[in-house]
């Protein structure tokens, strides 16, 4: 047992890159648009679901509340555009601050509370944010929000496009990536580890745990609420159903099928989860029994989701070759 | 009086009708090993815990280095320099022995709000981490799980941690526990190196560790301080052989 994902030889997760890189020339080539538009939904979900593992899996904070974030980055461009500021970085540094002080404020209630009860405190902050937005008939209420236009940047930045809002996607996701690996690795990272599995002997060796958990919180907060602000810009319609506790509930979902605590777990994961969501409604509209088992099946037999699969395939391969 | 580094005065922590600790008063002088030693259930651990600041006092004083730490959080005593090791094995499981120890290099040097640059890669706090866990003899360990070796090299495992911090005194809670003979004489080894150079509060159950270390002994009944004195004197005290150390031992 180690805390490290189980190695990798790498080669599966390069593929995944290179073919979500060229996924736009492919599905061009195929001529199927409607699934770069699935495939832009499932990495925007994809980022929410790395930053959820950081503080789910590496930190050991289950939070049944993350779907807020990507509500605070939506609506930090629903709210501006509404009154026509269509300027991108003004929307990327309000879903940045607003998500940050949000996290501060309410982390620094929740961090007080360990397990079940952490679970809980953070749903009920999330759906504070929920109804708060239900209420706000200026902008929609329940019957949401549309975003006339997209975030408005410099030409090579622009977004308008299907594919360059793809590749800003996958420019996040890959920063993401990145960022948390580095992170992990780094001195901030194994302190948060090291608290998820002996906090009492972290606060010996000097760490105010505390701390740490609630800026590790903060970060994570910040990084979903990206995957909101691309949210916002991808669907054109926001309403408060993107940050319901269910929703919360399936971005856990989503880390827990493609592996908790590895760093491509979660995107693996929820890939996995919207295709599944996408296929299996329509066959049949019964399609949450079937996707319940799966789940099930998942938690009782796999060990460390798919990404634990990969790995010990990846094992026995090499101890055949 | 001598240089004290840590001074107790007046301690009390009960739970609910029960001392556990009864107006204590024990001090250590810098540089010396301090043992304490009672029967089980004597309040030695709970002792601990208050002096790491895991327990709060009901009332009494507790100075380090001349200033008093009684509010002071966990976190913050051990940045001042009190490191401890815990009565049951208290290390990061799934990590190696050398990311453990190297955990306590980065609590005992500043912060770690560092998010780019990894650990791993880091060669002076790797060198740090290997020499305090050269210090305890596990050096050849240094790559393996901390769930994967021995009880006694976890046990020593967590005196390389509490060295890596660069304390300025050692709270040991029965480093001893549980240990075979051989390796309860290679962590005495281990102590005696460090006499002299380190202050040492010893909580301890084996007579013979105890009597080759310690320079003071306090031996702790029912939550009081019955008698500190020099390891030769204590010995020899009527009292303390009633209460203790039994018949066999006068």
């Amino acid at each position: 047992m180690s805390w490290l994902p189980a190695n990798l030889s790498g080669r599966s997760y390069a593929l995944l890159l290179a073919i979500l890189a060229l996924a736009p020339f492919i599905l061009e080539w195929a001529n199927q648009p409607f699934y770069l538009d699935l495939l832009s939904r499932a990495l925007i979900l994809g980022i929410a679901a790395i930053s959820l593992n950081l503080i789910l899996g590496f930190g050991g904070m289950i939070s049944l509340g993350h779907a807020a974030y990507i509500g605070i980055g939506a609506y930090c461009v629903g709210i501006p555009s509404y009154y026509d500021y269509y300027n991108g970085w003004l929307h990327l540094a309000l879903a940045l601050s607003v998500s940050a002080i949000f996290a501060l404020i309410t982390g620094a209630i929740s961090l007080r509370t360990k397990g079940v009860y952490f679970i809980m405190i953070t749903m009920a902050f999330s759906q504070m944010v929920f109804f708060t937005f239900l209420s706000m008939e200026e902008y929609g209420a329940d019957d949401g929000l549309v975003i006339y236009s997209r975030s408005e940047f410099p030409e090579w930045l622009s977004m308008d496009s299907g594919v360059s809002l793809y590749y800003w996607v996958f420019a996040m996701l890959l920063l993401s990536l990145m960022f948390t690996h580095r992170l992990v690795h780094a001195r901030f990272g194994r302190v948060i580890v090291g608290s998820r599995f002996n906090e009492q002997r972290m606060q010996a060796l000097g760490f105010n745990t505390y701390r740490y958990r609630l800026t590790c919180y903060v970060i994570s907060a910040m990084m979903c609420s990206v995957a909101g602000m691309l949210f916002g810009n991808f669907a054109g319609f926001i309403s408060p159903d993107i940050m319901g506790w269910a929703r919360s509930g399936e971005l856990i979902f989503m880390v827990i099928i493609g592996g908790v605590a590895t760093f491509f777990g979660p995107l693996v994961g929820t890939i996995v989860f919207v295709l599944l969501e996408e296929f299996l409604s329509a066959i049949t509209v019964y399609w949450h029994l079937i996707f319940g088992v799966m789940l099930v099946a998942l938690v009782l037999f796999g060990k460390g989701g798919i990404h634990g699969w990969l790995s010990s395939w990846d094992r026995k391969e090499a101890d055949h070759g | 009086m001598a240089d004290q580094l840590l001074e107790i005065t007046g301690l009390n922590k009960h739970f609910g009708g029960i001392f556990a600790t009864e107006n204590v008063n024990l001090s250590v002088e810098r540089g010396t090993i301090h043992a304490v030693i009672g029967p089980n259930g004597a309040g030695k651990t709970t002792l601990i815990a208050q002096l790491s600041g895991q327990l709060k006092p009901d009332s009494g004083n507790i100075e380090f280095d001349g200033r008093s730490i009684i509010n002071d959080s966990v976190a913050t005593r051990a940045r001042m320099g009190i490191a401890r090791s815990f009565q049951i094995t208290s290390v990061v499981m799934p990590m190696t022995l050398l990311e453990n120890v190297m955990l306590a290099v980065q609590g005992g040097s500043g912060h770690s709000f560092g998010f780019w640059s990894p650990v791993h890669r880091d060669r002076a706090m790797e060198t740090s981490a290997m020499s305090s866990l050269a210090e305890v003899g596990l050096e050849d360990r240094a790559r393996r799980t901390a769930a994967n070796v021995s009880h006694g090299e976890q046990r020593q495992l967590e005196v390389a941690m509490a060295l890596a911090m660069k304390p300025r005194m050692l709270l040991l809670d029965e480093p001893m526990a549980g240990m075979g003979k051989e390796e309860g004489a290679m962590m005495i080894d281990i102590l005696k190196r460090l006499r002299g150079d380190m202050t040492i509060l010893l909580i301890e159950h084996d007579m013979d560790a105890v009597f080759s270390l310690a320079d003071q002994l306090s031996v702790m009944v029912n939550g009081h301080v019955i008698a500190t004195d020099t390891v030769e004197n204590i010995r020899a005290n009527k009292e303390v052989q009633k209460a203790y150390l039994g018949d066999g031992h006068a």
